[in-house]
């Protein structure tokens, strides 16, 4: 378990102090997937930092299974950092040397017999996917294998945490997905704990079982996934979930109403089943839905028709639907 | 011009000048290896220093010893060869009980140039990129280890790439110690050129100069450019073609 207390992180600059995190907690449970996301500049990579401390806090603590980072000595630290990996957004590999040996580099670090580590590097190039690129330099390969490598060699301590500083926000989406798997693979094969960082709320939606949202260095809030999607609490959170906002287009309606959608089947037409089992026929103004898992998550706004009975008639029908909740909206101003 | 063509054919024909040359050729050489070897060892401490003792560096030493190694380094290198040199002599008298001669040459081209060795090494050092340092941190490198394992095999192309430079300068220095009492090449073009206005023996000489210079220099691009796993095949024949 991870436990993150009353984190303050502050950067002395020219015009005053900067603060980058304050008082950030968080509870992070083993094998978690726990996504970090926040727009840039919000303190995220300092927060991960703090984690490992590569970053020293100016005040609070990091508990790492009942271990005090902040209070270790710089040598216990570095013992303790072998079981804290990480990788980056710019993968950050040796240039100079193979495959191989990148992977190998943490076991050189840590005393492995050289042996014993080239054995253990190659089965890790079989773990993500590349085992014919041992010999390859890192300049040889794309970002995605980079990436792949970057990974091997993080598991090569057999850590308990993985931290992943954005880690696809340099790749294209097709391998980010691909990357993102791997990582939940991981997760799920070596039970290790995951600490997803990312500006992507994809990223977070595509792989983490628990969020928070970060601004101006707070946690302005954290929960499950699910938690966070179906109905995001503030406004940062907001604005990440619907980057774009639910426009309210000009509509012909008297009366506007918000279904939001906790986690139902995607797959049941709820607009066509009004339709048809209610006759009504309703505008769909604005939609910010998304499918996870095959739960349906997000928010529509609907234009009743004029009509009062034909509009309460709708009304009741939606209240009536299984994890949708409704809500007539009073300031809209069409 | 007639006297020139005059000394031209005398110099290609006078065997005991071959002679000189040989020999000067080898002391240039001998020197300026040696003073290289020593100069690239101090200059890659003192440059490893610079980069890593500093505030945010992998190994923070005290301001007060940055200040003063900043200090010491920059004053040797604002002093002239010449002067530096004519200061180094006695030193070169009570190590080597001679303060005429290659061998003498050799402590002060030593102390001239292992400064700016230090800057050369402090550049390639610097161009690591911070990345791969922090990842070596966070993988529980000590500082020693994020030197000899990151730092210097990372910067490698780069410091081949330096000591050739250093290589360079320092037979040129060598060159110039000829006019106080040093050996080789730069001795015969100073004596004959300077001194009896034969100035075919100077050319000649300068001649050799050059072509150590070229040949050193190819060795030196060749070796770096090898070196370099950041490269592609494509694109280091491209570099090798720009150089």
């Amino acid at each position: 378990m991870i436990e993150i207390q009353h984190l303050q992180k502050t950067f002395p600059t020219s015009d005053g102090a900067f603060t980058a995190l304050d008082d950030v907690n968080l509870t992070i449970r083993d094998g978690d997937i726990f996504g970090i996301v926040g727009m840039s500049g919000a303190g995220k990579s300092t927060l991960v930092r703090c984690i490992n401390l590569l970053e020293r806090p100016t005040s609070g603590h990091v508990v790492i299974d009942g271990e005090d980072m902040t209070a270790l000595s710089p040598k216990a630290l570095r013992e303790k950092r072998r079981s804290i990996s990480m990788i980056f957004q710019q993968f950050n590999l040796l240039m100079q040397r193979t495959c191989l040996d990148n992977i190998c580099f943490p076991m050189e670090i840590a005393g492995v017999p050289k042996a014993k580590a080239r054995l253990r590097a190659r089965e890790l190039l079989e773990t993500v996917g590349l085992p014919d690129k041992a010999d390859a330099y890192p300049a040889q390969l794309s970002g995605g294998q980079k990436q792949r490598i970057a990974i091997a060699r993080a598991l090569a301590s057999n850590p308990k945490v993985l931290l992943c500083d954005e880690a696809t926000s340099a790749l294209d989406p097709t391998t980010t997905r691909s990357i993102l798997r791997l990582i939940q693979d991981i997760n799920k094969r070596l039970g290790i704990t995951v600490i997803v960082i990312t500006h992507e709320m994809a990223v977070v939606e595509e792989i983490c079982s628990h969020v928070a949202v970060l601004e101006h260095g707070q946690v302005m809030e954290t929960g499950t996934v699910e938690e966070v999607f179906s109905n995001p609490r503030s406004e940062a959170g907001r604005r990440l979930v619907f980057p774009d906002g639910v426009s309210l287009d000009q509509f012909p309606v008297a009366r506007v109403v918000r279904v939001v959608f906790n986690g139902g089947s995607s797959y049941e037409p709820l607009i066509a089943s009004l339709a048809i089992d209610c006759g009504v026929k309703v505008n769909i103004l604005g939609a910010d839905t998304r499918n996870i898992d095959g739960k349906a998550f997000g928010s529509m706004l609907l234009g009743l028709p004029q009509d009062n009975t034909e509009a309460a008639k709708a009304m009741n029908y939606l209240k009536s639907c299984h994890d949708v909740t409704v809500e007539e909206v009073q300031d809209y101003h069409g | 011009m007639d006297k020139f063509i005059a000394n031209l054919t005398d110099a290609l024909s006078n065997s005991a000048l071959w002679a000189e040359f040989r020999a000067g050729i080898w002391e240039t050489l001998y020197s300026t290896i040696v003073a290289t070897f020593v100069a690239c060892i101090l200059g890659l401490v003192l440059g490893v220093l610079l980069v890593v003792g500093e505030k945010d560096g992998v190994r923070p030493l005290p301001a007060p010893v940055m200040r003063v190694l900043n200090f010491v380094i920059n004053i040797l290198r604002s002093v002239p060869f010449l002067i530096l040199m004519l200061m180094v002599l006695p030193l070169s008298a009570l190590l080597l009980g001679t303060s005429i001669g290659t061998l003498a040459s050799i402590p002060p081209l030593i102390i001239a140039s292992a400064p700016f060795v230090a800057r050369l090494v402090e550049t390639s050092l610097r161009e690591v990129d911070k990345g791969v340092i922090e990842a070596a941190q966070s993988m529980g490198c000590s500082p020693f280890q994020i030197i000899w394992k990151v730092i210097l095999p990372e910067s490698k192309p780069s410091l081949i790439a330096g000591a050739t430079t250093a290589f360079i300068t320092i037979l040129s220095y060598g060159a110039m110690a000829g006019a106080i009492g040093g050996g080789g090449l730069g001795k015969i073009a100073i004596n004959y050129g300077y001194y009896k206005y034969n100035y075919a023996v100077m050319l000649i000489a300068v001649i050799f100069i050059v072509i150590l210079v070229q040949i050193f220099q190819s060795l030196g691009t060749w070796l770096a450019v090898r070196s370099n796993k950041q490269l592609t095949r494509t694109r280091r024949r491209k570099k090798r073609k720009s150089k």
